[in-house]
């Protein structure tokens, strides 16, 4: 069984509209994970349905218990991220601020702050229109750890894959360089890049190919909208060949991609010929990769 | 007055948005714009400058110094992120899980973990006309995008007055990064785009503005294409719509070389008109 993550740094380049095509080509030799948990978007296009739901719980946020408080104040002076302002006469811990250290509770003289655990979101999993799983999250407004809600998708989709005995678990991964990437990328064979030739476009990718180096990853490439600057489609040939990473495909500029997802179809479902074809040769390229 | 401008789906045109505001604006107006979404930033690439000045940013992160320390392992037992360890005769110090709380640090009996500086990033800020331009960018392999965030909303703080405009491009998403960027400001305009994507996204980034209590407007980009569902979304929840940018593939090739749209495209410079008007309204009413 291997893991391919599809990622692209910047947003908007067509990553999950891509990453739904190759699932739906993949039918039922794959298991589906949404891993940009944050604003998650496959599911506008695999179709979940007989959602098994799990509550995630990660992090930890304090809490005061006013009774015991005697406001002696030391919470709020050791807090780094002024979490504990005093408000209408007491210390009240501001949740958005927390960052659930728990240095507050350690200090405190009465015993009165307990860390509490938090439920950040929760992961599903989902029957799908390929007559597979799909495994996704929901994570609450301005939560923590999105990272750590990353790992447990990938997980149980690995646990998944493995059980049905499937050839690949293939993941949506999100957007940045940050935590939920590093997650999304930890343990994956191989990295599909989708990126697009705009400055931004090539910016980001480089960026994200720098840190997709240090785990020593094999990466391909598709170019999305490639005929809408043939410069910067070069700049970006130019950037494969030095990094050695395959080009996997060019796809031009079409708003087939938005239609498609209007109606809540894969591109390949509702323009076959076309783009559809262009995918289903990368999809046999990228199984072989 | 601090503006924020964010959205739940990336690539909808947060930077587009940003990078053609603050420049028409600066046309008349001293304007600052920052660019906080630190992990890919992208309005340097489309707003040039004079580089004004440069500074590193750090975390603080323990250091062990063993000389004095007594092995207690209490450092291990009050991290609540695993950062720092004991193993074996050695006290270990995993910077990238470090959230910088200080409780090792300061609760260490024998003052072997003083908190150090790590540079995780650096800040820029350019000058061009009116035009105040900051960014900052996080080090390749730094997990945590929130601090750096956090300094540079502060490096504006000190450096304009309450009352210059300050433009904020913020990281997509509905979690911590986006939080740290929009929860000190005025006002937030959403871009979304009128596809699926774009409202299920949008409905997300509502969500979050009505926990933070922020007033907002919605920015309708690549107008047109796809359905009417955002709109009737909007008038439904009695969401302002500000404006309605066009779809065009000429809009997709400027922005792919990097350049302004509203000098070429008339039709795109009436719709920042109507964010200005709508940022100036809500200006009175603070």
């Amino acid at each position: 069984m291997k893991e391919i993550v599809i990622i692209s740094g910047k947003g908007g380049t067509g990553k999950t509209s891509v990453t739904a095509s190759l699932a739906y080509l993949a039918g039922k030799s794959i298991i589906v994970a949404d891993c940009d948990v944050d604003a998650a978007d496959m599911h506008l296009l695999m179709k979940p349905v007989n959602d098994r739901k799990e509550d995630f719980f990660s992090g930890v946020l304090a809490e005061i218990d006013q009774d015991k408080c005697i406001k002696c104040g030391k919470c709020s002076n050791v807090c780094r991220w002024k979490a504990i302002p005093i408000v209408e006469n007491k210390y009240v811990v501001q949740p958005l601020d927390c960052e659930g250290c728990g240095y507050c509770s350690l200090v405190c003289p009465t015993d009165a702050i307990s860390m509490n655990e938090q439920n950040v979101g929760n992961w599903i999993i989902s029957d799908v229109k390929t007559n597979t799983q799909m495994v996704h999250a929901r994570l609450g407004i301005g939560a923590e750890n999105s990272g750590k809600l990353v790992a447990k998708v990938k997980n149980e989709a690995k646990v998944l894959a493995e059980k049905s005995e499937k050839d690949f678990v293939v993941v949506d991964g999100s957007p940045g360089i940050g935590c939920p990437v590093v997650s999304s990328l930890s343990g994956a064979n191989l990295v599909v890049l989708v990126t697009e030739p705009s400055v931004s476009g090539i910016h980001d990718v480089k960026r994200v190919y720098e840190l997709v180096k240090k785990f020593g990853i094999k990466a391909g490439c598709i170019i999305n909208k490639a005929d809408i600057n043939p410069d910067k489609v070069k700049e970006i040939h130019q950037f494969l060949e030095t990094e050695n990473i395959q080009l996997i495909a060019e796809i031009p500029y079409d708003e087939n991609f938005t239609k498609a997802m209007t109606m809540g179809k894969t591109i390949v479902e509702y323009d076959p010929d076309g783009i559809g074809e262009i995918l289903k040769n990368s999809w046999e390229k990228i199984r072989k990769i | 007055m601090k503006i924020a401008i964010a959205s739940g789906k990336g690539g909808t045109g947060k930077t587009t948005l940003s990078t053609n505001l603050a420049s028409l604006l600066a046309e008349k107006d001293n304007v600052v714009l920052c660019d906080l979404d630190v992990e890919e930033p992208n309005s340097g690439l489309f707003i040039s400058g004079e580089l004004f000045h440069q500074e590193d940013k750090h975390k603080m992160i323990p250091k062990w110094e063993k000389d004095e320390c007594i092995l207690c392992g209490n450092c291990q037992k009050v991290c609540n992120f695993n950062a720092v360890m004991k193993l074996g005769e050695m006290i270990m110090v995993f910077p990238e899980l470090c959230h910088g709380c200080y409780a090792c640090s300061e609760l260490c009996p024998t003052k072997s973990l003083p908190m150090k500086p790590k540079k995780m990033g650096e800040l820029k800020h350019y000058k061009l006309g009116n035009l105040e331009f900051i960014e900052s960018r996080l080090i390749i392999g730094e997990e945590q995008a929130v601090p750096l965030i956090g300094q540079t909303i502060k490096y504006v703080d000190e450096n304009f007055g309450e009352s210059t405009l300050k433009l904020f491009d913020a990281p997509p998403g509905t979690s911590c990064p986006v939080i740290e960027a929009t929860k000190d400001a005025d006002l937030i305009l959403l871009v979304t785009e009128p596809t699926p994507f774009g409202l299920h996204d949008l409905k997300l980034a509502v969500e979050t503005m009505n926990e933070l209590k922020k007033p907002y407007g919605v920015v309708i980009n690549r107008f047109g294409i796809g359905d009417a569902k955002v709109e009737e979304y909007c008038t439904e929840n009695d969401i302002a719509i500000v404006a309605k940018i066009p779809n065009n593939r000429k809009i997709a090739e400027l922005y792919s070389s990097g350049k302004l749209l509203y000098n070429e495209l008339p039709e795109v410079k009436i719709e920042l008109e109507k964010v200005i008007g709508f940022i100036q309204r809500q200006r009175e009413n603070l």
